[in-house]
């Protein structure tokens, strides 16, 4: 069966709406000229202007610090979430409150968390910001890992009883392999969520510890510079990196089972 | 050695187990059979370590089992889904039991390569259990219980998920590792081949009870309960009270059986369709003519024909089939009578009487297509019997008129009985003249009764005489695995009969046939 080439219109619409931003900004951080907005030339010159900007070095270490360690902190503690979830309670509500942080407005989140730091008396760095990440991320991991667990075998891990195995044992060597691809694809989501995330991060990060979305606003205020198309392009590279290994994982990994 | 006493399991309203015992020997093969729901897998669950039973106790060489968890019981079980693990190589998967026990590596080693020769399973030990068939993964899920050398091993429907010809290899190659390995095996079913075919005694289960446990072929010979004579195997199946001579059954005389009940008892006879005797017979006039001579039985049946083929409508319409027949059986009306008067009393406005034509339509409807070659028959069939069912529509409604409560409701049983047997039957015993009637009947607006009654009526004429036990008309026959099946409509009985004879058989579908068995090969249940 033919389909009418005027059906496929919408779809190329979509993608064109889509990408054109992106690929004009990736053009661009390719640009000689100092002007964002016309191209004049082909040059890396603004690669290596970024390369030494001491301010982008700095906020993409602290991102980087709070993006691994959030990442870390919400794998495990969002996949023992929806383990719980989906074992210890036939509450919805419970349920729903799980992953509730993930879908919450950030701007709530945030403010919520500053509050709380200041009634704690927390000082603000890294690891207000650190914590404040893990709180969503955590609730990305249990939300990814707990739809896994709703299609997993339960006679899995009685077969791992029955064979003798303990509690313990059988969560290490059979539920967790189980829930391999869930657990990495959480982990990936709050790593890349964690790498932009602008909003949560701008409210608890202390001004002398700026994470990488900070600084880049910082300098878009003065205007958008190819230096910041570069740096965009380079975000870019990863998180398309990234997406793409995670497919690739759960492909494989739903080969397997 | 395994010793289940007394369990009980409740889940909610439902219960699942309900004091069970049962005692199993070392080194048999043991089976849970029953439908779907009848609390058997919870049994294995239990014994498992799965799942906790509400009282009872299960000892297994003495030792309390229920006090350990599952982990730590001799007892491995085989899962329906199998339960491999995806993650691992068939060799993991069978060595996991082995390294919880925390043996050598080389033992490991050596067992499971053991194991898997004996299971045939040997160049596979590297594959993962998706790349394997279906037949495979159940050797490697048999392989990694028994690798283990439970003292029990549980089968949860070992072979349900595995197509008929693999199926049937599987049940050889099960019985063969069982006799060879020497474990206790206790496999839960509900398919009855498989159970007969792998046990050696088996347990049937119905509605969280044991109803029996026995040896196949005594299970299959000599049921104890009547949910095991309608479960194991094909059955007819006959109700009754049972007598000197065998059992008296409603609307078909005394049925011959070896009776050791007391007169009198409720009971239920059971005759295997292949102890049935089928001969044709030649002649089909005579027994149309024959007038009600069994009337108390017949009655009976005629009440519970009657009153379901109204339930629909009302109380009191229920009665009106009891009542009528009783008045039909003495009566001699002529045709022609029969028809005024089954039109009068659609005119009047008896609200029972209307309801009652509401009622029952599609019974009614079929009474009348199905009536039509009868019809002819019919008209040589002496006046009698169509004096019968004449009498008892006016009657049928004059009752109807004052009863407003019954006891008739109580047997009433549902539309469908009725569409039973006043479409199908009647149409099968047409030849036995009184169904003739019934599609002049209709026609002149007679109510249901009218339609539901002569069926009967018919039916209780066609038992009786003749040197058969049973007399009918072969509705079906189909001939497979060497076997001819012939299903039998006998009078008098809303489900056909079931004869099973060795090879083809002449007997075609529509011929009447007499139905004989000698007593010893009936079963008789109290009940």
């Amino acid at each position: 069966m033919r389909r009418s080439p005027l059906l496929h219109l919408p779809f190329w619409a979509t993608y064109v709406f889509l990408y054109t931003p992106i690929v004009v900004l990736v053009v661009m951080s390719f640009n000689s000229g100092k002007s964002p907005y016309s191209f004049t030339g082909f040059s890396l010159k603004w690669y290596g202007k970024l390369a030494g900007n001491d301010l982008v070095k700095e906020g993409l270490v602290n991102t980087l610090i709070v993006a691994v360690g959030c990442t870390a902190l919400s794998t495990v503690l969002g996949t023992l979430l929806a383990v719980g979830l989906a074992r210890h309670t036939r509450s919805r509500l419970l349920d729903a409150l799980g992953v509730l942080p993930a879908v919450l407005p950030d701007l709530v989140l945030a403010i919520g968390l500053l509050v709380f730091y200041a009634t704690v008396k927390m000082t603000l760095g890294l690891h207000s910001v650190l914590l404040a990440h893990t709180v969503f991320g955590m609730a990305f991991v249990a939300a990814v890992v707990r739809t896994r667990l709703v299609h997993a075998d339960n006679s899995l891990e009685e077969a791992s009883r029955d064979l003798g195995a303990t509690p313990f044992t059988t969560f290490l060597r059979v539920t967790l392999p189980q829930l391999a691809p869930g657990i990495a694809a959480g982990a990936l989501l709050a790593f890349t969520l964690s790498v932009d995330e602008f909003v949560i991060a701008f409210f608890t990060s202390a001004p002398a510890t700026p994470t990488l979305p900070i600084v880049i606003y910082s300098m878009v205020r003065f205007g958008v510079t190819p230096e910041i198309n570069a740096l965009a392009t380079l975000l870019l590279a990863v998180s398309f990196t990234v997406v793409i290994v995670a497919q690739r994982m759960t492909r494989l990994t739903e080969s397997l089972s | 050695m395994l010793q289940i006493t007394g369990v009980s399991r409740r889940f909610g309203d439902v219960t699942a187990l309900s004091e069970v015992s049962l005692e199993i020997r070392q080194g048999e093969f043991f089976a849970l059979l029953g439908p779907s729901g009848c609390g058997k897998t919870t049994l294995l669950r239990i014994l498992a370590g799965f799942e906790t039973p509400d009282s009872g106790a299960v000892t297994l060489d003495g030792d309390d089992l229920l006090g350990q968890p599952a982990h730590r019981r001799p007892v491995n079980l085989m899962f329906q889904s199998y339960a491999l693990f995806p993650h691992m190589t068939v060799a993991k998967n069978v060595a996991y039991g082995l390294e919880r026990e925390r043996l050598p590596r080389a033992e490991v080693r050596e067992r499971v390569a053991e194991v898997l020769e004996k299971v045939g399973l040997s160049e596979t030990a590297g594959r993962k259990p998706h790349r394997l068939s279906g037949g495979q993964r159940q050797r490697v899920a048999l392989a990694r219980a028994i690798v283990k050398r439970p003292r029990l091993l549980l089968l949860d429907e070992p072979l349900s998920a595995l197509d008929k010809k693999v199926r049937a290899e599987m049940q050889l190659e099960l019985k063969r590792l069982q006799h060879e390995v020497g474990i206790t095996f206790v496999v839960v079913t509900h398919d009855q081949e498989e159970a007969m075919s792998l046990a050696d005694r088996i347990a049937v289960f119905s509605a969280g009870r044991v109803e029996q446990v026995d040896a196949p072929v005594t299970l299959y010979e000599r049921p104890a309960t009547p949910f095991v004579a309608g479960f194991v195997g094909a059955n007819n199946l006959f109700e009754g009270e049972a007598r000197a001579g065998g059992l008296s059954c409603d609307g078909l005389g005394v049925l011959p059986v070896v009776s050791e009940l007391p007169e009198g008892t409720a009971a239920l006879l059971a005759v295997r369709p292949e102890r049935l005797r089928l001969d044709e017979e030649t002649v089909t006039e005579p027994e149309a003519v024959t007038a009600a001579e069994d009337s108390e039985a017949e009655t009976e049946s005629k009440a519970e024909t009657g009153s379901g083929a109204v339930t629909d409508s009302e109380d009191a319409a229920a009665v009106t089939g009891d009542e009528a027949v009783a008045d039909g059986e003495a009566q001699e009306v002529s045709g022609d009578e029969a028809a005024a008067d089954s039109e009068s009393p659609v005119d009047g406005d008896d609200p029972a009487d209307e309801e009652a034509v509401d009622g029952d339509d599609p019974a009614d409807e079929e009474a009348v297509d199905g009536d039509d070659p009868a019809d002819e028959e019919a008209v040589d069939d002496g006046e009698e019997s169509r004096g019968e069912e004449a009498t008892a529509v006016p009657e049928a409604v004059k009752d109807s008129q004052n009863a407003e409560e019954s006891e008739g409701s109580e047997e009433s049983a549902g539309p469908e009985d009725s569409e039973v047997t006043a479409g199908e039957e009647v149409p099968e015993e047409s030849e036995a003249a009184a169904g003739g009637e019934v599609p002049e009947e209709s026609e002149a607006a007679a109510d249901d009764e009218v339609a539901a009654d002569p069926a009967v009526a018919a039916d209780g004429e066609a038992v009786t005489g003749g040197p058969g036990v049973l007399r009918g008309k072969v509705v079906d026959v189909s001939f497979y695995g060497g076997v001819s099946h012939v299903s039998v409509l006998v009078a008098g009985r809303s489900t056909p009969v079931l004869v099973a004879t060795q090879g083809a058989t002449q007997v075609q579908a529509g011929s009447s046939v007499t139905l004989t068995w000698r007593a010893e090969d009936g079963v008789l249940i109290p009940q």
